[in-house]
């Protein structure tokens, strides 16, 4: 690839420091999906903290629920996929992490949020405030139409972060994969790069902000195969220093990069008139992979249905 | 021949009958004759215009002031200014106005709400209401009563900012609804406010959409003849404007014509070709201003 050959020795050293060496799995090496999976199952045997608690959380819009009852603990430096299929709630319930689900009018949150112990849903709490931390990326690359170097420093400027912004877009750039692409071009339209650039820029974007957690959803739906790849071993890399919560319609991306799944399903209510999304099975990706505590899991992530 | 008569064996291919063609042929003849009707008017307009006043046009003709002894030798710089300073006030007084108005509707108001919903059908109601009845309201309100500011030109800008204010907030709701919501979310997600969102994103992004319609809603006000009449611009002004915009008596374009074409004197009658040639310019280098806006600086999504 050639963005590593032109990349300094010093910064792959660095960066190959920051990504934890071998303790990260590879997803493309050889015949590893079980051993990456142990890998990962160990690690995630550790110290786990949790930074979200879900408690009875609900959405519904206009009246309409779309997911209710999650209850589920989303831990630290971990990443934490949603799956189901379509319409089961799993873009709306990510989309109340951060309280994105303000934008709409007619969506209404019940039940309880809460991050690092507060509640994102009191009265004191200002949605803007909840999405400095908790940054997000959406299913399409929505680069801003401005230069590469404005995208980056759109977030910084509007907090008001203090600084030489050339470096933190370098840093942010950096930490998203794509410095070494587009260090000669920074003041280039973001339109004109490729949709897995941009949503790698998208990333980069979130990140010079600084957030604590890293929502995505549905990131690389939009992206080929191998976009896909790089994206999802940004993803390992950015795990060490961020927690990462991902939607993805993808089993094997979940599989791949996953310390934890929950599975949605969707379910007729009892009137038989609207479709409900729930959570069926929430516990480490491995154990929902290959050994499922329900059969309507097995029966999805095995490709039966869905 | 249907397929079913042709029985099994059927062409690879049907040749097109006379019939088609010529039914094609017309159909596209009925279009260009169409077409037809709104060029040759605007040809005939030019032609005869340029016909009658092209040998007016001079330097002459724009610096001078208009001359009731001796016609031949009038100017319109008085009305040409009164046009231009009209136009230029409007521009002030619709462009936040009307901004304001269209973010507030777009990005603010609970579609919801009755309130919301009759302000919606107003601003709609208000672009088809004739120029006539705002010239009324602003003799009425701005002229005299309320504001009471004399028939001076700003009360000349306010009502034609009036007139022209619903095409400009159609307009430049048109143009921020254009700006893609995943373009709000993006910055709202990186814990942007909504005003940051708004003044930093979707307003440039909507920009340029906004520029041409606010080109197109003032080429539409220097051509408005009616409500200047009832709000007190004056034919013959043989002066410029005055600086201060609530002094003084004005004239316009528009106005200009209409008495130069009622006045019995051939003479006079031709400075309206004169002063119709110098409007037909003005609109001419504005909307083409309005497509070089539009086709060098839309945002493509």
């Amino acid at each position: 690839m050639q963005e590593n050959v032109t990349q300094d020795p010093e910064e792959r050293q660095r960066e190959a420091s920051s990504s934890g060496g071998a303790a990260v799995p590879s997803i493309r090496e050889g015949p590893v999906q079980t051993q990456a999976l142990e890998a990962r199952g160990q690690k995630a045997a550790g110290e786990r903290h949790a930074i979200f608690g879900l408690e009875k959380v609900g959405v519904a819009y206009g009246g309409v629920p779309a997911v209710r009852e999650v209850d589920f603990p989303i831990y630290q430096h971990q990443i934490t996929a949603l799956i189901g299929p379509s319409g089961c709630g799993k873009s709306t319930l990510i989309r109340c992490l951060n309280r994105m689900n303000d934008l709409i009018p007619a969506a209404k949150v019940t039940g309880k949020v809460n991050y690092h112990g507060e509640d994102l849903y009191g009265s004191d709490i200002d949605p803007v405030q909840v999405r400095k931390r908790i940054g997000m990326v959406f299913q399409k690359p929505n680069p801003f139409p401005k230069s590469i170097y404005d995208n980056i420093a759109f977030g910084p400027r509007v907090l008001g972060q203090k600084g030489d912004m050339d470096e933190i877009v370098e840093s942010a750039l950096r930490r998203g994969a794509l410095w070494d692409e587009v260090k000669d071009r920074l003041k280039t339209n973001a339109f004109g790069m490729s949709g897995g650039q941009q949503q790698r820029l998208c990333i980069a974007r979130a990140l010079a902000t600084d957030p604590d957690v890293i929502l995505m959803d549905e990131p690389c739906s939009a992206l080929d195969p191998i976009s896909t790849g790089r994206i999802e071993d940004l993803m390992l890399e950015l795990r060490e220093n961020y927690s990462i919560v991902i939607v993805t319609h993808n089993m094997q991306q979940a599989a791949r990069v996953s310390n934890m799944t929950a599975f949605f399903t969707v379910e007729l209510d009892q009137d038989e008139k609207h479709r409900t999304g729930r959570v069926v099975e929430y516990d480490d990706t491995e154990k929902v992979f290959t050994n499922p505590g329900d059969e309507r899991t097995e029966a999805y992530v095995t490709g039966k249905v869905g | 021949m249907s397929v079913a008569e042709a029985g099994v064996t059927r062409k690879a291919v049907e040749r097109t009958t006379r019939g088609q063609q010529v039914r094609e042929l017309g159909f596209r003849a009925a279009l260009l004759f169409s077409l037809s009707f709104g060029f040759l008017a605007l040809a005939v307009l030019l032609i005869d215009v340029l016909l009658d006043g092209a040998s007016l046009i001079s330097y002459d003709f724009l610096a001078k002031f208009p001359s009731q002894i001796f016609p031949e030798r009038s100017g319109i710089s008085s009305s040409l200014q009164g046009t231009l300073y009209l136009m230029v006030l409007t521009a002030v007084f619709i462009v936040p106005v009307g901004l304001a108005t269209a973010v507030y509707l777009e990005e603010y108001a609970d579609r919801e709400r009755w309130w919301n919903q009759l302000v919606e059908v107003n601003i709609q109601n208000l672009a088809a209401v004739p120029s006539i009845v705002y010239g009324i309201l602003g003799l009425t309100f701005i002229v005299r009563g309320a504001l009471d500011l004399g028939a001076v030109l700003l009360a000349g800008a306010l009502t034609l900012g009036l007139l022209v204010l619903p095409v400009v907030i159609v307009v430049s709701r048109e143009a921020i609804r254009a700006v893609p919501s995943s373009i709000r979310e993006g910055s709202m997600a990186l814990g942007a406010t909504q005003w940051q969102t708004i003044w930093k994103q979707t307003l440039p992004g909507a920009l340029p959409g906004i520029a041409t319609g606010v080109i197109l809603a003032l080429s539409r006000a220097i051509g408005e003849t009616a409500p200047l009449i009832l709000v007190g611009a004056i034919a013959f002004v043989p002066f410029n404007p005055d600086p201060n915009p609530a002094e003084g008596q004005y004239s316009a374009i528009p106005i200009t014509i209409l008495s130069s074409v009622s006045n019995p004197d051939r003479d006079v009658q031709a400075l309206a070709s004169g002063a119709i040639i110098v409007l037909l310019a003005i609109l001419l280098v504005m909307n083409a201003g309005a497509v070089y806006l539009r086709n060098r600086y839309e945002q493509k999504w």
